[in-house]
């Protein structure tokens, strides 16, 4: 049966290898090796906090395998910005008080990060249909759309393609 | 926690239906895993093996292609909401795919895991039942298709045997005159289970039905169509008494159960408003 295997994960531009069982999911391999940044909350694809790029695409890392995502990208919020460079979803978020507890907001950028990898112009119900796998109990959302608005905005004018 | 199994990552199709069938009842084929980690979590499903899918190639996309349009098993759900060719040939299906769970969900999500998970409320299923699809099951033995209306044989039972896989949906290109909708009643848009869901696909030519379905999710062990009411609408004008009757027939042959997000009593009268609804929206898209 399962037992440890060691597995190379690319993390934010980083390998690393964590050695877990098969059983394991990426949401507990990546909180193992220290990212956490990655938010273990409903653990059945509810919450939305565990939310990590892969290959570019926003999924649930509770709801994949650790093993599974071996020789994918993984971006988790800590691989968007650094404390010096925030990213610009990761600076409005903080400017216009768009998180309270806070729990729910590094998943609440990685959606929105999938959202404006593909349409840089979301409308805002495009906003809220990219955004309902991500509750948040504190703030209502409206802050959290204004950020993503002002953030999409700033993105659109830098010409950056991320 | 979740129970232990091993993990296999096959590299082709080929070696998938081996491995599978050689472990047989053993191994669960993986997807997108959003209704199997699940499963695994809660220990309803505790395998010897999960065979995760990903690396095997050529079961993701779209074609359209000889009048068919076809789905690779792993097609995910929002693969279908960025088609343009499912926009054209399967517009309830964008529907459904449009109030499917979150976005993170729907990026990992397959068709084919819809289809698997035998769920009576899972929604892609009613709009794929109104466009007649197929569900192709691949296996050491070859290929065969089932139709999508025949494919479920009880709650959460299907024909698919244990060595097979889904590879595979199709459904033939809709006729111009041809008005596809569904419709997810639940308590909110994103992220809730279905009360009812509710697809038809009518047909107009001359002024009169040359085809009706009606599939209905969430209202019987099945996903269901609802036939009795199809053959009150098809070689008839859809009159609003005709349509009125059909949306009756409806209720009356789906066999709904009380739960949590609604009353038996409740979704039988919902079916009757909501096929009455979406028929005349038919109409009224046609005329």
């Amino acid at each position: 049966m399962s037992s440890d295997k060691a597995v190379t994960l690319r993390i934010n531009g980083h390998d690393e290898t964590a050695t877990v069982p098969s059983h394991r999911t990426l949401l507990e391999a990546l909180r193992g090796l220290g990212h956490v940044d990655v938010k273990c909350g409903c653990e059945k694809g509810d919450c939305g906090a565990c939310a990590v790029l892969i290959d570019g695409e926003a999924v649930d890392s509770c709801l994949t395998l650790a093993h599974s995502a071996a020789g994918r990208e993984i971006t988790t919020l800590q691989g968007l910005g650094t404390p010096e460079n925030l990213h610009p979803l990761q600076l409005s978020f903080s400017e216009l008080g768009a998180a309270q507890c806070g729990y729910c907001t590094p998943g609440m950028i990685i959606a929105s990060e999938s959202l404006l990898r593909k349409n840089p112009s979301p409308s805002e119900d495009e906003l809220r249909h990219a955004l309902s796998g991500n509750p948040c109990r504190c703030t209502g959302y409206v802050k959290i759309f204004e950020a993503v608005n002002a953030a999409a905005e700033v993105m659109r004018n830098s010409g950056d393609p991320k | 926690m979740y129970g232990e199994f091993d993990l296999t990552l096959p590299q082709t199709l080929q070696e998938a239906v081996k491995a599978l069938n050689a472990a047989g009842k053993d191994a669960v084929p993986l997807a997108g895993g959003t209704n199997v980690l699940i499963d695994l979590r809660s220990q309803r499903l505790v395998p010897k093996q999960i065979m995760d899918l990903g690396r095997v190639p050529g079961l993701r996309g779209i074609v359209v292609e000889g009048g068919r349009v076809t789905l690779g098993a792993r097609t995910t759900v929002s693969d279908l909401l960025a088609s343009p060719d499912i926009a054209r040939c399967g517009p309830a299906l964008v529907q459904a795919a449009t109030v499917f769970a979150g976005q993170m969900v729907r990026n990992t999500a397959t068709v084919a895991g819809n289809i698997a998970c035998g769920s009576p409320a899972a929604d892609l299923v009613p709009p794929l039942l109104s466009l007649d699809a197929e569900v192709t099951l691949t296996s050491t033995r070859g290929s065969r298709t089932v139709a999508l209306c025949d494919y479920y044989t009880g709650y959460k039972a299907d024909a698919r045997a244990p060595d097979e896989l889904i590879t595979a949906i199709s459904w033939p290109v809709p006729e111009a005159n041809t008005f596809g909708t569904f419709y997810k009643l639940a308590r909110r848009k994103g992220d809730a289970i279905t009360v009812n869901g509710v697809a038809v696909s009518i047909g107009i030519s001359d002024g009169r039905c040359v085809r009706a379905r009606i599939a209905l999710g969430s209202v019987a062990p099945i996903p269901m169509r609802a036939c009795n009411a199809e053959s009150l609408l098809e070689g008839q004008v859809l009159t609003p008494e005709r349509i009125a009757a059909a949306a009756k027939a409806a209720a009356e042959e789906c066999s709904p159960i009380d739960d949590v997000r609604a009353t038996g009593a409740y979704r039988r009268r919902m079916v009757e408003v909501l096929v009455a609804r979406l028929v005349e929206n038919a109409v009224q898209a046609m005329t």
